[in-house]
């Protein structure tokens, strides 16, 4: 019960940065490296939130220091992404083999940063009280509240990112270019803002989810690396560019892992999960959700 | 090459040879990157396979008839059984090549026949990376954890780190260095390279033209990673140590970066390009091994951006254009023409 709940916000926090990988990757075609680097800023800019509150604020005040750190991180994170995108993805469209070098290169880059300014050891995050103590469903069975809250988030994050792909203007705009660029810039879109728009949102997602993964324990320079791969393959066996797939995806990947690694060790967990998404991907090679296309080269 | 022995030191020598064992990985790796257009994030495994069996023999060696000392650290009383064959010279050689291969194959073949292909192939093949190295960290009885294979002595009897015996592995590093570049050579100016160019700029063209992308992508796949192990092989015998770090995700990578630097799609760019780079990655770590990973992550987005044909590149458009203008002039001459007259 406890092992799967575990599991629930493993998958949780995958999907969260799968969300903005599945944007960067479905709607743009690039694939950026340097996502895990995104994640990484987030989960600092909590720290630095934190590092504020408990300075220069009165210390009754320090237990809603997280709820700030979630907008300052989707904020700082969404910055970085435009910049990124500014400065180079924008360069490399259509490329994404390029694509994946150079933003290879910037997430050495920032990791390298980070080591300087923060040190290379792992700092923690101090959750505020409310986050502690958990929800007891059954005698013995106890859901921390923190890893329920990681779910909230994500909850959120899907519903929101719901609501804007296909009930707002701006959304549906990024879905037109995602199906159809050049129709989409014939109908007057600039796909251009388009673009820069959904990186930064999709690296605001990662920042969020960084935020996230300070609830579950220290944090260091390289923290993006640990959950990239994964994420990348909740992206590729979900299927690029629908949301549902994403979901599934991590849904997926996540219980998997958690079933994996209670029935043998860690190590042999992941190598299992691993084995299960090659084969599953000899009998869909474009994931569980794919997008019906003719477009041949 | 040849004459490098006579103007560099020995520690010099031994990381030049190291270099060339490097580049026969990156040769490999244009062939299925530069030729083919099949970005493999995963190299590191090949190459890692190919000096661990190497590295299996030579700690076989140096423990004589006890057991290798990490396994007892682990708490192993008997020899893993395939651990055994290893004790043999030409089985650890022969395996330290086929055994790559043959991963290589069954992992082309699932992948390529169902036509996973671009990014979702470069993913998959880092996923493999990482299955790979947490095996290897997992498993610290059989492989020696972190710390990997080290602590060898001799090999066929001669003591390893003996400058002579150095210097012959440095020419025989040389020497396998030259012939695979050859036969390479002879392989991408045959059809085979014809057809491997072919399906980089246009798979779905060849599929109709009526041949089948997926045998000349696996066979391509194959011998890359065949490559890998043999470069493998020469690594571990001049750097003495083989370890997950040498094998892992950014070392991978960066394998991709040298024949990126060097330019992609010749051969000899990929010669150059390794030793470029890892000279320089040497020098830099040497000088300043704080910011290294800041020059490291500079070149990628510099090369990637600004030089998309490597430094082979550069030279050939330098020459292009020279050869062009001249060419114009030539013609403008020729037919007493000035450039302002043509309309």
């Amino acid at each position: 019960m406890v092992q799967l709940f575990n599991g629930l916000s493993f998958s949780s926090i995958l999907l969260l940065i799968a969300l903005g990988l599945a944007i960067t990757f479905g709607l743009m075609n690039v694939i950026n490296m340097a996502h895990g680097e995104l994640i990484m800023i987030g989960a600092y800019s909590a720290y630095m939130t934190q590092i504020m509150f408990s300075n220069y604020l009165p210390k009754s005040l320090f237990d809603f220091y997280f709820v700030l750190a979630l907008p300052v991180a989707f904020l700082t994170a969404a910055l970085t992404g435009w910049i990124l995108e500014w400065a180079l993805v924008r360069h490399l469209y259509g490329r994404p083999l390029d694509s994946l070098l150079a933003t290879w290169g910037v997430s050495l880059v920032l990791q390298q940063l980070a080591r300087t300014v923060f040190g290379a050891p792992n700092v923690a995050v101090m959750a505020p009280d409310w986050l502690n103590g958990g929800l007891e469903v059954m005698a013995g069975v106890v859901f921390p509240y923190k890893r329920l809250f990681i779910l909230a988030i994500a909850a959120a994050a899907v519903l929101g990112m719901y609501l804007y792909l296909y009930k707002t203007a701006p959304g549906r705009r990024m879905q037109a270019v995602m199906q159809n660029r050049a129709m989409a810039a014939c109908l007057g879109i600039s796909t251009r803002k388009v673009d820069s728009w959904s990186f930064a949102m999709g690296s605001g997602i990662a920042g969020l989810a960084g935020c996230a993964i300070t609830l579950l324990g220290p944090i260091g320079p390289s923290i993006g690396t640990y959950y990239i791969i994964d994420a990348f393959m909740v992206v590729v066996l979900g299927g690029v560019g629908k949301l549902s797939g994403t979901l599934a995806g991590a849904l997926g990947i996540g219980i998997l892992n958690t079933l994996f690694e209670y029935g043998t060790t860690a190590t042999l967990g992941k190598v299992l999960v691993f084995l299960v998404i090659i084969v599953f991907l000899q009998w869909r090679p474009a994931g569980l959700v794919q997008v019906k296309t003719r477009v041949l080269d | 090459m040849a004459l490098a022995p006579i103007f560099l030191s020995e520690f010099r020598l031994n990381l030049l040879g190291k270099f060339l064992a490097l580049a026969i990985l990156a040769i490999g790796m244009d062939l299925i990157w530069g030729y083919t257009g099949i970005l493999s994030l995963g190299h590191g495994v090949f190459f890692g396979l190919g000096a661990y069996c190497m590295a299996m023999y030579l700690k076989l060696e140096a423990s004589g008839d006890r057991l290798p000392d990490f396994m007892s650290w682990s708490g192993l009383e008997e020899m893993p059984w395939f651990w055994v064959p290893f004790g043999n010279p030409l089985f650890a050689i022969l395996a330290a090549i086929l055994l790559p291969m043959a991963l290589a194959g069954l992992l082309g073949y699932f992948t390529f026949r169902n036509r996973i292909k671009g990014v979702f192939f470069s993913i998959l093949s880092q996923a493999v990376v990482i299955v790979v190295v947490t095996l290897f960290i997992g498993q610290q009885a059989f492989t020696g954890g972190t710390n990997g294979i080290t602590n060898f002595k001799t090999v066929f009897g001669f003591p390893l780190f003996s400058p002579p015996v150095q210097m012959f592995l440095y020419y025989l590093t040389l020497l396998v260095l030259i012939g695979v570049f050859i036969l390479c050579r002879k392989l991408i100016a045959g059809r085979t390279g014809k057809i491997l160019v072919a399906i980089r700029d246009g798979e779905n063209r060849v599929r109709f033209s009526g041949y089948n992308p997926t045998t000349y992508k696996v066979f391509v796949y194959v011998l890359s990673a065949g490559l890998a192990g043999l470069a493998g092989i020469l690594f571990v015998l001049q750097v003495g140590i083989i370890s997950p770090a040498m094998m892992g995700i950014i070392p991978s990578v960066e394998m991709v970066l040298w024949v990126a630097i060097g330019g992609r799609g010749t051969l000899i760019g990929a010669i150059i390009g390794t030793v470029l780079t890892n000279g320089a990655k040497s020098f830099f770590s040497e000088s300043f091994p704080d910011i290294w990973l800041y020059f490291l992550g500079a070149l990628f987005v510099t090369v990637v951006l600004f030089l998309p044909n490597g430094i082979v590149g550069l030279f050939a458009n330098l020459k292009e254009n020279l050869y062009r203008k001249k060419a114009v002039k030539e013609v403008y001459e020729h037919h007493s023409l000035h450039p302002e007259h043509n309309g």
